[in-house]
């Protein structure tokens, strides 16, 4: 990320502002989903994941990655970092993070499990077969099961979504991910949202996938779906081949490949 | 008693656990008074797994009752929380935003490859120290020039990294990595912060952290 210096100043909000991102990763979608909930005009460009550009590689030497947000030439990277950005360098939008200090906190607490539990144990589901696959089924449960139970009797009880009336920072977090839940379903048989043993999870994703700023961010499942059964036969391929890739590590692999680790299986 | 809604702060902590100290230092730099509680990870008391029912982990704040999980998380509740006394993270929206994804980079990469440097051998030891002085390098290219990460004031990313400084003994007697000699900026900035009170009253002493994890080592019949 470039340093900021000394006498750099804050770009005017009305500076142009440009989304480098990939159209199958859902940490881009978070951001394409953040920019239209604020309102926010954006140019868009697509990244190709196996071939990086160089552009992208200046904006974010450290890791690499899409989304990158690019506001009056300063990079962003980080897709939480980006949607807090937002917050802070419009104001005068739509808020995503609550006003209370304290329900923040609960926020940026479920969204760190979303990226470093749910998320991990969604792409183990997917990245697997048999018993192995079993046990991260039951590890998804597991995560789905806490969430479950903050809607029902803990912190987001009552609420339509977890920022309340609206969708907010968490929704677009863990909303964008969840979207591919039933497309891993499909592709793997699994059995992740069950409508029985997570009723308010589903009617919470249900809601969300509803939106039309949602609608307008997501591809098309059929897409998604095409996708998600290409990179599995490639990651089950490897797989077999000698060593579990795990599409949650940036585990160097052979071509598609860097896009597949990437982006295939966040959550 | 039991009823009773606890008032005031409490910190739920391990004395060696540098996420822990990162709340001791912030509770500190805003003059927070609270109340210190080591917990027993070996036999995790009721109020932790009551206070962190998810991760069951260490540190948590527990303000007024209601608990904050994961220190970062809680540095940016203490200082959103008491917004009157001087702030952690900087106003600009750019520079939190910078302060926010290195504070971010530590947590991703500091602590995994610290422990795989102390207990791996052989090959995966190499590669931990490979990885551990290109994190440090990396980190010590954002700090440039600048005093503090933060700039001219000790800040959020401070705050985050600081409680390692006193791991780098630990790394240099199981690693090999001296601090000193592949990052001296980095080294410098280590010796400013423990200048500062805060600093100076909650990092563990090397010494003790490195015993820490000789104990650690034998236990686990590493070496």
């Amino acid at each position: 990320m470039e340093k900021a210096t000394e006498n750099a100043k804050n770009p005017a909000p009305a500076a142009p502002v440009k989304l480098l991102g990939s159209w199958a990763s859902s940490y881009t979608h978070r951001v394409q989903l953040a920019l239209r909930l604020k309102g926010l005009e954006f140019e868009y460009k697509e990244e190709d994941l196996g071939s990086k550009s160089e552009e992208l590689l200046r904006l974010n030497p450290v890791h690499k990655k899409v989304p990158v947000l690019v506001h009056g030439g300063r990079a962003l990277p980080e897709s939480v970092v980006i949607l807090q950005y937002l917050d802070d360098a419009w104001p005068e939008t739509r808020p995503l993070l609550p006003a209370d200090a304290f329900d923040r906190a609960l926020a940026r607490f479920w969204c760190h499990f979303a990226d470093d539990k749910l998320g991990p144990a969604v792409g183990a589901v997917f990245a697997s077969t048999g018993e192995e696959q079993e046990a991260a089924v039951r590890q998804v449960h597991e995560n789905l099961a806490l969430l479950e139970a903050e809607l029902r009797d803990g912190a987001f009880r009552g609420r339509r979504f977890f920022g309340g009336d609206e969708v907010g920072f968490l929704d677009v977090v863990l909303g964008c991910g969840s979207y591919w839940l039933a497309v891993f379903e499909e592709v793997t048989g699994a059995r992740l949202v069950d409508a029985d043993a997570f009723p308010l999870f589903h009617a919470w994703l249900r809601d969300f996938e509803a939106l039309d700023d949602v609608r307008e961010t997501i591809p098309a499942v059929d897409r998604l779906l095409e996708y998600a059964r290409g990179v599995r036969h490639m990651l089950l391929g490897l797989a077999g081949a000698g060593g579990a890739a795990n599409p949650a590590d940036e585990a160097p692999v052979a071509a598609p490949p860097a896009a597949a680790t990437d982006i295939a299986v966040d959550i | 008693m039991a009823g009773e809604k606890r008032k005031g702060l409490q910190l739920l902590d391990f004395w060696v656990s540098p996420f822990g100290q990162r709340c001791r230092i912030a509770l500190d730099e805003k003059a927070l008074p609270y109340e210190y509680l080591e917990q027993d990870l070996g036999n995790k008391s009721e109020l932790l797994i009551r206070s962190n029912p998810v991760h069951k982990k260490i540190p948590v704040l527990v303000h007024d009752g209601r608990p904050v999980c994961e220190s970062l998380i809680i540095v940016q509740y203490i200082d959103e929380a008491f917004s009157s006394s001087s702030s952690l993270l900087p106003s600009d929206p750019y520079a939190r935003a910078q302060a926010r994804f290195w504070a971010d980079y530590i947590d991703k990469k500091v602590y995994d490859c610290g422990t795989r440097l102390w207990k791996t051998k052989g090959e995966p030891q190499q590669q931990a120290r490979k990885e551990m002085v290109e994190i440090l390098k990396t980190l010590e290219g954002a700090l440039g020039d600048k005093p503090y990460f933060g700039g001219d004031e000790f800040g959020f990313v401070d705050v985050a990294f600081v409680p390692f400084t006193a791991w780098f003994l630990t790394y240099e007697r199981f690693g090999e990595i001296s601090v000193e000699k592949e990052c001296p900026k980095l080294a410098a900035w280590a010796k400013r912060c423990g200048e500062r009170e805060s600093v100076k009253k909650n990092l563990s002493p090397p010494e003790k952290v490195y015993e820490f994890i000789a104990t650690l080592k034998k236990k686990f019949g590493i070496e």
